[in-house]
């Protein structure tokens, strides 16, 4: 599972801009895509974002049945609403997407990433490091005398602000898994 | 049933299966072995092009023409990149087109091999779905859902890659009614609720229109029919945009033109002014609705479907329905009809009034001349002297274009061929090519200006080589006509390379291909020219020399609302300022 960052400037540069000004706010939605397990579905989709102008804050990809070769994808995207609805139904229309949901809309959900951190330091740096990320319930999972590697689980708020808090005691290298989430309940 | 064969001869089989009877193609050596089994065999029958665009477009025009798929073979790398236009073009107008390349050994994928190319990378954007075969125990199944997929839902290109190899190899056949075909299954049926919410509607509506597009020629001619009953049932005005045409008769009672950018005065003043606008498989393109802002203010919006992606993509419906335009219309006459077919009479009658003292403006007179052929006056002769016949016209890109959409009269579907939404030039005289060859003893004419026509002139060879009686009738001005206007209108008159430079004689051309070639430059002979091309048997080359400088009108500047048309060119000073540039 990779993070990828592709940021790209939405309708903005088209000479229809189609957006109303005064339309609603832009909102972070994530979405989950089902998709067949097949050669270039990534591809497919990401193909769709950058070729319309959508953007993609983080995606994730991986098979999830392995026995009906599906994937799933778990995109968190930002639009208005109307934008959304139309990312929504320009997946839908890939021959490979079985099924597309905006589990910001539908209902409550639980959103998860996973990250890791190397923070390198020595004396009191090192020992704070230590004490915060035993808050974030972060497990330590490789040390040297000079450094850590943590792993966080949590939403990306919470992975954002160990970051911030990492930066100042010796924050070396990050590598983040981008966002998966399900609909809570059954 | 299943059988063991080679994955070339499956190619041929399943294309036999899928009742194909026609392939446009061009070999290389990444498809010898499919055209090996091509040889040996004579229930499909190949038409070699000239270039692999131009197969593309020639499969669109029997696609068109007949509701089939269209069936492309080329070989790998330059092969496939050639038909990219074409494809994109199939994309953009929903034409259903098969289109399978050659690809280097699997073996070799990836090693920059002789004419590799990632096709499948560079025509994942334009086709509606793709696939690269790397199992020949796949490959007819793939075959088989490719058609599937090309011909449900929204139409479109699909394309197939399969390595040599895997044409080589041998591997295990099986017929379409075996293969599986997934979970590709657009829905067809309108939401019922929703249908009768817009019937509803259209009880009341006092200034109702239909705006009908390529969707319902798309649905089949079932659906173009259901349009002419319930157009005529209820007495609702229809209109509708340059893929549409031929869905409702020209000859129609309700007819009141194209609309759009050159679309007619009151055609376009209907969409502004009307509070019921049922749009019937378009999709509120551009051209048709101008700046989006201004778009037919005072409407409630009904948007017939099959991709639920068009709807609320531009424009802001009330009333979304995801269907076949076919199934949703029958379905709509059937409540219409139980809930005792009302319609607002009085409304009506004022609507239709309304649009009677718009047809007055007469936009689409010109200033006809005795000295030199008007394109206008052109078409008219072209309209007059074919009406009737078993005849189907293509366009190339341009102001011919416009002007043949508005001067000729469609009253059947499939008869209409024109890039819409890419305006590929040099796709009209493929197409023509492409329809003779599905219906060989119909009058086929393309409509073109003489610098598309350029574009894919060596089909010219095909055409000979095929006997396919083409006429194309070309409308020359020596001029990129529509650059020309553009760069009139909106570029302060700085004509900048919107010349036809350097033209060839189009009447040696056409002999030298063993065509008929005519020259004609007097109006008093145009009608005598026009009859020797029609009697014809064989391709001929028209060369109509025509005004020079003649704008096409009416004209919606681009981002300029409906009510804000240019008719003529006392109309145009002023009237586009430097922010309508920026638009295309
Ligand atoms: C492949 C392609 N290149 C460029 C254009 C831009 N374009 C649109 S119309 C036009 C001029 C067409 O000239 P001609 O075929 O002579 O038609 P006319 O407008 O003169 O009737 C051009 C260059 C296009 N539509 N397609
Ligand atoms: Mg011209």
């Amino acid at each position: 599972m990779s993070a990828l960052k592709i940021k790209k400037g939405a309708s903005s540069h088209s000479a229809y801009d189609l957006r109303d000004p005064n339309a609603e706010v832009i909102g972070s939605h994530t979405l989950a895509v089902l998709v067949d397990n097949e050669a270039g579905v990534l591809a497919r989709v990401i193909g769709l974002f950058s070729g319309r102008g959508y953007n993609i804050e983080s995606l994730t990809v991986a098979e999830v049945d392995h026995e009906g070769h599906r994937s799933r994808i778990t995109v968190v995207t930002t639009g208005t609403a109307a934008v959304v609805e139309q990312i929504k139904a320009q997946l839908g229309r890939l021959v490979p997407v079985h099924d597309v949901h905006d589990l910001t809309v539908e209902g409550p959900s639980v959103e998860r990433e996973l990250a890791l951190f190397k923070v390198a330091g020595t004396g009191e740096k090192r020992v704070e490091a230590l004490r915060l990320a035993d808050i974030f319930r972060a497990n330590v999972v490789d040390s040297t005398l000079e450094s850590f590697v943590f792993e966080i689980t949590g939403t990306p708020e919470k992975i954002d602000a160990f970051a911030e808090l990492m930066r100042p005691l010796g924050l070396v290298d990050v590598a983040r898994t981008g966002v998966a989430a399900l609909a809570r309940g059954a | 049933m299943s059988r063991q064969m080679t994955g070339a001869r499956m190619v041929v089989q399943a294309l036999k299966d899928q009742g194909v009877d026609v392939v446009f193609g061009y070999p290389g050596g990444a498809v010898l072995p499919i055209y090996d089994e091509i040889f040996q065999q004579n229930d499909i029958r190949h038409i070699l092009v000239r270039h692999e665009q131009g197969a593309v477009h020639m499969a669109e025009g029997y696609a068109r023409s007949t509701g089939k798929p269209g069936v492309v073979l080329v070989t790998s790398g330059p092969g496939a990149t050639n038909a990219v236009t074409g494809l994109t073009d199939a994309l953009m107008d929903s034409i259903p087109i098969v289109c399978l390349t050659g690809q280097v050994p699997t073996f070799m994928i990836g090693t920059d091999g002789f004419q590799e190319a990632d096709t499948v990378g560079i025509t994942r954007p334009c086709t509606k779905h793709n696939w690269l075969v790397k199992d020949t125990n796949k490959l007819a199944d793939t075959i088989h859902q490719a058609f599937h997929v090309a011909t449900r839902g929204r139409p479109g290109p699909v394309l197939i890659d399969i390595p040599k190899d895997v044409q080589f190899a041998t591997g295990t056949y099986s017929a379409p009614r075996e293969t599986k075909l997934g979970h590709y299954q657009p829905k067809v049926k309108g939401d019922l609720a929703r249908i009768t919410e817009l019937v509803a509607l259209m009880e009341k509506a006092e200034r109702p229109v239909f705006y009908t597009g390529g969707g319902v020629i798309n649905s089949g001619p079932g659906a173009s029919q259901l349009l002419r009953e319930l157009a005529d049932a209820t007495g609702f005005p229809v209109t509708s945009t340059l893929m549409g045409l031929g869905a409702y008769p020209a000859s129609g009672k309700n007819w009141i033109g194209m609309l759009g950018m050159h679309g007619l005065y009151e055609a376009n003043l209907a969409m502004h002014g009307c509070d019921l606008m049922i749009n019937l498989g378009a999709r509120f393109d551009d051209r048709i609705t101008g700046r989006i802002a201004d778009f037919s203010p005072k409407s409630k919006k009904a948007h017939v479907d099959i991709d639920p992606s068009s709807i609320n993509k531009v424009i802001h419906v009330d009333i979304p329905i995801t269907g076949d335009v076919g199934h949703v219309l029958e379905d709509l006459i059937k409540v219409w009809k139980s809930r005792g077919r009302k319609v607002n009479k009085d409304g009506l009658a004022k609507w239709w009034s309304q649009i009677e003292q718009w047809k007055l403006k007469r936009c689409l007179s010109y200033k006809n001349s005795d000295k030199v052929i008007k394109p206008q006056y052109a078409l008219q002769r072209l309209e007059e002297l074919t009406r009737g016949r078993d005849r189907y016209i293509t366009t190339e890109v341009g102001q011919h274009q416009m002007w043949a959409a508005q001067y000729l009269g469609f009253d059947a579907p499939n008869r209409w061929m024109t890039s819409g939404g890419l305006g590929t030039m040099g796709y009209g005289f493929p197409a023509s090519i492409g329809v003779q060859i599905a219906h060989p003893d119909a009058l086929v004419i393309c409509v073109a200006g003489e610098a598309s026509w350029l574009m894919n002139m060596q089909e010219m060879g095909t055409a000979t080589q095929f006997r396919t009686p083409v006429k194309q009738f070309i409308l020359n001005n020596e001029r990129l006509g529509m650059v020309r206007q553009w760069q009139q209108l909106l570029h302060g008159e700085r004509y900048s390379h919107s010349w036809s430079e350097s033209l060839p004689d189009f009447v040696k051309l056409a002999e030298a291909f063993g065509w008929k070639g005519i020259q004609c430059s007097d109006p008093k002979d145009l009608d005598a020219a026009i009859m020797e091309m029609i009697d014809y048997d064989g391709p001929v080359l028209f060369d109509c020399l025509v005004e020079k400088h003649e704008n096409c009108f009416p004209m919606i500047p681009s981002g300029k609302p409906h009510n804000e048309m240019l008719l003529g060119d006392a109309s145009t000073e002023g009237a586009i300022q430097a922010g309508g540039a920026v638009l295309v």
